[in-house]
């Protein structure tokens, strides 16, 4: 991928996007504010998998299971330890951030397909494991948090998505990112170059964790409560579908990515073109669309634009050719 | 990671090992032995389900999600037909068909465009919103409400020597094991089979000798969606299983954890691990006291892990060699 640095249109369609998310809510109700909100967390939690996957090749089907760690930090924090909400955040992110080592270890022997039903099993199996230990998750039940207006949650959601991007694209743009697109490209390639593996895998599994932990935290902040059920296969499904329709290896397309996962079920449903029955019927056969007109994503399109007639049009990044066959 | 000489012994030793243990478990104790058989039954479903998923996987490397909610989709037209009047098992018959002819649909219509341009990836996303579409379509053609299916066979208990076998279980193992046994035989001895399995292992050179591979494609969708039809209905019949839109979920997911034990490329590994989860999870659930219902799930998968921690390709996966 040869970006061009001198390009301002990247860092401009950054700045653009944060006003306009920043002013939006002056026109939204308190409903639509929390739905705002949503797709805030949607934003931070798909950053976060793409990572991972986007960065260092390394596909994750279980990144609700890292957002459950961090949904179930603060809400124990907050409802059995005093702590007052915000402050919760940093915890989550270590104690997602040692999840996610703790994942990427054994990982690190898996690749390919392999890896990804590991982290799909580890998804499953931890809303099963909050279910089991009532006394201390508050089993299905769950546990209930303080309530905030629409407005805070909005406001709180994207300060953080816009925290964990700006991080995220300082850490990815330099040595590091360059280390795990190395690792994606090619294990041997980068390894012979200096490149440790087993470092620089645990460590991206380990900030994707951290970050999708934030996402979590965030999440049942804005649902004001938390029970194993929010975080079942569902989360984990679309936020990978989100990942991908965005655009795999690109920050730009996690904003389209989160867009589509929450509205469009969300826009179908409160339009009265269709019943709400048929929505998940229009969802799923839009998904399917999206992956034949644009398979490598949104931001491959938006990149294309951008770039137009210049020669990178063409090579835009394919993160996931044939990594792990 | 090739199996250093000397250790190729340690797969077959383990599953022996095991046969013995319950073997001679079930001559020690009858519950042992009903809990066995009925382990077995659930695995012959894991089983019909684990096959189907590596029947895609070795075609188009791909892991098929909707693999479960075509086989609940499958079950609910035999629900309909029956409760349309006809009688168990023309309508059996008459939803395999149908499970093919959708099968084949589906990869034409809906797979078959996004393999074209895209990677793995973008088809696994491509299956995964065929789940949501298929299990939208489930509630919004039969509503959500739990069906009764009909059994198969009347309530029959045979006793050998004070273990009493339910015929729904031995029943169940049977067909399970028949339709897995007849796909074999399929691909190993016809020509249609020949070509499927050139198109996958070579789909250049399977093309080259005029076999047209994308019709191989939507074959397999066709033949794994009739398996999973297969493992639907058998589940739907068991007492303890409602037919319910997500019926399928939890079989899906031992289904994998099957497939991967197996080594994914395998079919008789697919089996072998389906039999060994079910049987485990089974046993597991009625002598370990501390592991709950909710547990299961999580044993299954701290199986699988144990296992691809010490093989990473399965217990029948072929291991292959990297190339820089």
């Amino acid at each position: 991928m040869r970006l061009r640095r001198s390009s301002l249109a990247g860092p401009a369609v950054a700045v653009a996007a944060a006003v306009a998310i920043g002013v939006l809510p002056h026109w939204l109700s308190n409903y639509h504010r929390s739905t705002g909100a949503d797709v805030g967390v949607f934003f931070t939690a798909i950053l976060a998998l793409n990572i991972v996957t986007g960065y260092t090749g390394q596909i994750s089907i279980g990144h609700g299971a890292f957002m459950a760690v961090g949904g179930y930090t603060t809400a124990i924090l907050t409802h059995d330890h005093g702590w007052s909400d915000l402050a919760t955040l940093p915890a989550a992110a270590l104690v997602g951030f040692a999840a996610g080592v703790v994942v990427g270890l054994p990982a690190l022997r898996f690749r390919g397909v392999y890896l990804a039903l590991t982290t799909f099993a580890v998804a499953l199996a931890v809303p099963q494991i909050a279910k089991n230990y009532p006394g201390f998750t508050g089993g299905t039940e769950g546990l209930a948090l303080p309530t905030h207006s629409g407005l805070w949650l909005y406001r709180t959601a994207w300060v953080v998505a816009g925290i964990v991007f700006v991080a995220a694209w300082l850490l990815l743009r330099g040595r590091t990112g360059r280390a795990f697109r190395a690792v994606r490209d090619s294990e041997v390639a980068a390894a012979s170059s200096g490149v440790s593996l087993p470092v620089y895998k645990t460590v991206a599994f380990g900030i994707s964790a951290g970050v999708a932990a934030v996402a979590g935290s965030v999440y049942v902040l804005v649902n004001n409560f938390v029970n194993p059920d929010v975080f079942g296969l569902q989360l984990s499904l679309y936020v990978l579908i989100g990942a991908v329709v965005g655009g795999l290896g690109s920050l730009w397309g996690v904003l389209v990515g989160a867009a589509f996962v929450q509205l469009l079920p969300l826009g179908l449903t409160s339009s009265s073109l269709t019943s709400s029955q048929l929505v998940p019927v229009i969802f799923g056969a839009v998904v399917i669309a999206v992956m034949a007109l644009l398979p490598l994503g949104a931001a491959n399109l938006l990149h294309a634009v951008l770039h137009f007639g210049s020669r990178s049009a063409q090579s835009a990044d394919v993160p996931l050719g044939t990594e792990g066959r | 990671m090739a199996l250093r000489p000397g250790t190729a012994w340690i797969v077959p030793g383990l599953l022996l090992a095991g046969c013995a243990a319950l073997v001679i478990g079930s001559l020690q104790s009858s519950l042992f032995a009903q809990q066995t058989i009925s382990g077995l039954a659930n695995g012959g479903i894991y089983a019909s389900l684990a096959v189907a998923l590596v029947l895609i996987y070795r075609a188009t490397e791909v892991i098929n999600f909707a693999q479960g909610a075509i086989a609940t989709f499958t079950t609910y037209v035999a629900w309909q037909l029956i409760d349309w009047g006809l009688g168990y098992w023309p309508a059996f018959a008459l939803t395999l068909a149908i499970a093919f002819a959708g099968g084949f649909a589906i990869e034409l219509v809906a797979i078959r465009p996004v393999e074209r341009r895209g990677h793995q990836l973008s088809v696994v996303i491509a299956s995964i919103g065929l789940l949501i579409l298929i299990e939208g379509a489930i509630g919004y053609i039969w509503g959500s409400e739990i069906k009764f299916m009909p059994a198969p066979f009347p309530a029959h208990v045979y006793r050998v020597g004070g273990v009493a076998f339910s015929r729904q279980d031995l029943a169940t193992i049977a067909i399970s094991i028949a339709s897995v046994v007849l796909l074999w035989l399929l691909f190993q001895f016809t020509k249609v089979g020949l070509a499927m399995r050139a198109a996958a292992v070579r789909p250049e050179a399977a093309r080259l000798v005029g076999i047209r591979v994308s019709w191989m494609l939507s074959l397999g969708w066709g033949l794994a969606a009739m398996l999973g039809a297969v493992a639907g209905m058998m589940a739907a019949a068991s007492p303890t299983t409602l037919l319910q839109p997500s019926m399928m979920d939890g079989v899906l997911i031992y289904a994998f954890a099957a497939a991967v034990l197996g080594g994914l490329e395998s079919a008789a590994g697919a089996v072998v691990g389906a039999l060994a989860i079910g049987v485990t999870l089974n046993l597991l659930g009625s002598y370990v006291s501390w592991v709950t219902p909710q547990l299961l799930l999580p044993a299954a998968f701290v199986l699988m892990l144990v296992v691809l921690l010490v093989k990473p390709s399965g217990l029948f996966g072929r291991t292959r060699v990297r190339k820089v």
